[in-house]
């Protein structure tokens, strides 16, 4: 039966389907959907690990023990699980093992913009790139096909476009789950100098036999239409390329690292103008070049940065774009906030108003930083906060300066990776005031469990950490609690914790009210006692506005009852005591 | 046939991603090939939320370009006027006139354009606004406002109205599929 499912969906049905055992990963957008759909599925056993590295650490001793693995993370993720991801080239595996990396071109929800083909390159492993729902489905039954008969780990990349874009699927016979024999093998999985050695010659010569696959394989296909332009594309870059010329000829690549040589060669020599659209890094480009065969359109008309669509591809082929009118000028922005109701409003709230250094981290408090908040002042990667505070404060010291730094943290992102990064603040004699946003969710990439929710992925209880026994634990003596709803309390609780040296740990253990569906009783403000002063404003809640100016008087706040979730934040905010429960 | 294309704005938390999904299942019921893209992620928190719905017999990018939508549906007036732009020559817009504040006009750092529905017009001639949320009310659920918008384009669609009625019952809750069908039927109306 055919059935409209996104790339991650595909990606999670197909695992399934493929006699997939164990799946592992940390969510990120765009790639969170796709465990969260294999726990749907309901029989094949799941789990959110704490961090990348521990998901694809688990995966590979899935693989070792003689199940069909999958790992997913968007592109980030796998710079933490680098470290793995590069000793797993080598040790191969035993039953398939799939890393699944989401990419964000444009990033619509990432820290930065990296093009994860380049890992497929630097492991020298088989990299899959699918162009849409029904490839993503059936490039992961060739994916543990290829792990297995080349003893290699498999990337297979999605992009946002892949992964949130859904398109049509037809499902294949499903395979059931074989699980292999557990088998000790020192010299493939103990990587010691002499064995790695080995390992490293072997990693050569399966990529030579990777390439003859490559040539073969019908994952690579050449469309012939028009020969007077042939462009070379892969994944959802081949949709925008079918999108701006149908009848071009194609080289589509569906496996995407290593490149097919001979037919690169064989298609170039057959067509007029010989055009590369890919998004962002010029991967294919680069080797095709380095090949001796001459390129015409790639890199020099198609940007770096961001997205391709038709309308860049027709540009760069010379053609003009669609007819299109340019968007509006001047409109207001609308750029994500705090929810209302949400805790984070009443921290930065006080932190915009200490004017503190503060380091940040990933999550949905990144926010702070945006205007009117402008309470974050560095964001770099997921667990940076403590350590990257650790080190501000340190300089400050040999700089004889006296400002502490705060950093801000979530739950999921302490355990993930701000957890070392504490150790070392108590370990290195650091002095810096770490704020712990203990939410019971990761909640940026929609609310998932985490090791402090108190539920796996599955919804079922689960060991829950006592964060305040851990923090204690890591070596921090100054740990006490915070209330972010109340405004006082907060900014006391933030001035003591700066005004105390050493480490000084605050957390906050107000629930998401999203994921938790909190609603307080709505606040309405009295138009006989507001005075327009816009004190409230500065809580950057959305459920706030003014109202038509009345003659010669300064505009009135009111509260949209739609929106408004009662936490109270603005109300404090409110000098003339005008913001109330609705009566 | 030529390739439908359906652009849906909104803003995070309004249901722009379930309206976009019946118009995708309506539209392979129908037998027809469909892709159906939108970005979420930071989206979710209040933040401008566009997707794209896209028909046809073979269809190949997700993705719609500026100046080829054949429908622009607008969850909310300011949120047409950004994407007005994606229509074609001629296309339709139909958008709810019920507004809601942009956090930059929330913190005073912006206004509100108190001219939305003028500009709307100067920019689409055609366009249609409607009162989504008293719609969805009167259904009985002022969530609905998705299924209203839905609705109100219906008839401009390339399926039938009782294969998206279909899909309604489908993708709803069981106690929501009456006030759903009753908010598709009010924003047909409306």
């Amino acid at each position: 039966m055919k059935k409209i499912i996104s790339g991650n969906e595909a990606i999670a049905l197909s695992f399934g389907d493929s006699g997939g055992v164990f799946a592992s990963g940390y969510p990120g957008t765009p790639s969170t959907e796709t465990l969260e759909e294999v726990a749907r599925l309901g029989k094949v056993y799941c789990e959110w690990a704490p961090n990348e590295k521990v998901a694809l650490e688990s995966a590979i001793g899935a693989s070792i023990a003689g199940g069909r693995t999958l790992a997913t993370m968007k592109h980030v993720g796998v710079n933490v699980a680098a470290d793995a991801l590069l000793t797993l080239n080598h040790t191969g595996v035993n039953a398939g093992l799939i890393l699944m990396v989401a990419d964000d071109p444009g990033m619509h929800s990432s820290q930065n913009e990296q093009d994860s083909r380049n890992y497929a390159k630097f492991a020298k492993i088989p990299m899959l790139d699918p162009a849409n729902s029904q490839e993503a489905y059936d490039y992961v039954r060739d994916g543990f096909e290829i792990s297995e008969q080349f003893d290699t780990p498999v990337m297979l990349r999605t992009t946002t476009r892949i992964s949130h874009a859904k398109g049509v699927v037809e499902r294949k016979e499903k395979i059931a789950p074989k699980i292999g024999p557990w088998v000790k093998d020192v010299p493939k999985y103990v990587m010691l100098p002499n064995y790695g050695k080995i390992k490293h010659v072997e990693i050569e010569a399966r990529l030579l036999k990777l390439q003859e696959f490559a040539e073969t394989t019908p994952l690579n296909r050449i469309e012939m239409g028009d020969t007077e332009l042939g462009i070379i594309t892969s994944g959802v870059a081949y949709q925008h390329v079918k999108e701006a010329y149908p009848n071009a000829s194609i080289l589509k690549l569906g496996l995407v690292h290593p490149l097919p040589e001979r037919k690169i060669r064989e298609f170039a020599g057959q067509v007029g103008r010989l055009m590369i659209v890919e998004e962002l890094d010029a991967i294919f480009e680069e080797q095709i070049r380095a090949k001796g065969i001459r390129v015409d359109i790639g890199k020099n008309k198609i940007p770096l940065c961001g997205e391709v669509n038709a309308d860049i591809i027709r540009a760069a082929a010379g053609d003009p774009p669609a007819e299109g009118t340019a968007p509006i000028a001047a409109l207001p922005q609308r750029p994500p906030i705090f929810c209302p109701g949400c805790a984070h409003r009443g921290l930065f709230t006080i932190l915009s108003k200490l004017k503190v250094f503060v380091s940040g981290d990933i999550g949905c408090y990144t926010l702070g930083a945006l205007p009117p908040m402008s309470a974050m002042h560095t964001t770099i990667c997921m667990g940076a906060s403590i350590s990257a505070a650790h080190g501000m404060a340190k300089v400050n010291e040999i700089a004889g300066r006296t400002e502490k730094p705060v950093a801000v943290i979530g739950d999921s992102t302490f355990f993930h990776s701000g957890m070392t990064g504490l150790l070392s603040l108590a370990y290195n004699k650091g002095n810096a005031l770490v704020i712990i946003m203990d939410n019971r969710t990761t909640g940026m990439t929609g609310g998932q469990e985490n090791p402090g929710s108190g539920r796996d992925l599955q919804g079922q209880p689960a060991h829950q950490v006592d964060m305040v026994t851990l923090v204690k634990a890591l070596g921090i003596e100054n740990v006490a609690e915070l209330d972010a709803y109340n405004l006082e309390a907060t900014e006391a609780a933030i001035k003591k914790g700066l005004e105390t040296p050493g480490p000084y740990v605050l957390i906050d253990k107000n629930p998401c009210i999203l994921r938790y569906r909190i609603k307080s009783p709505v606040l309405t403000v009295d138009q006989e006692k507001c005075t327009g002063c816009r004190a409230c404003l500065k809580a950057a809640c959305v459920s706030l506005g003014l109202l038509p100016p009345a003659e010669g008087k300064k505009q009135k706040v009111q509260i949209d009852p739609n929106i408004c979730d009662g936490c109270g934040v603005c109300a404090q905010l409110c000098k003339f005591d005008a913001i109330a429960v609705a009566r | 046939m030529d390739i439908f294309n359906i652009v849906i704005a909104g803003v995070g938390g309004q249901g722009v991603l379930l309206a976009s999904k019946v118009l995708a299942e309506s539209a392979l019921a129908s037998g027809m090939d469909v892709k159906q893209n939108e970005v979420h992620g930071m989206a979710q928190r209040g933040g401008s939320v566009i997707s794209f719905v896209r028909i046809g017999e073979e269809v190949f990018s997700p993705v719609v370009i500026p100046g080829t939508a054949d429908i622009l549906i607008s969850f909310e007036p300011l949120e047409a006027l950004r994407y007005v732009h994606y229509l074609k020559p001629g296309g339709m817009l139909v958008y709810n006139k019920v507004t809601i504040n942009p956090s930059t006009v929330a913190t005073g750092l912006a206004v509100y354009p108190t001219d939305v529905e003028e500009q709307i017009t100067q920019a689409c001639p055609d366009a249609r606004g409607i009162n989504a949320l008293a719609v969805a009310k009167e259904a009985g659920n002022a969530k609905a406002v998705n299924m209203v918008m839905v609705g109100a384009v219906m008839k401009k669609l390339p399926i039938n109205a009782e294969v998206v009625e279909g899909v309604v019952r489908a993708v709803s809750k069981e106690k929501g599929i009456d006030v759903n069908l009753r908010a598709l039927k009010g924003g047909a109306a409306a």
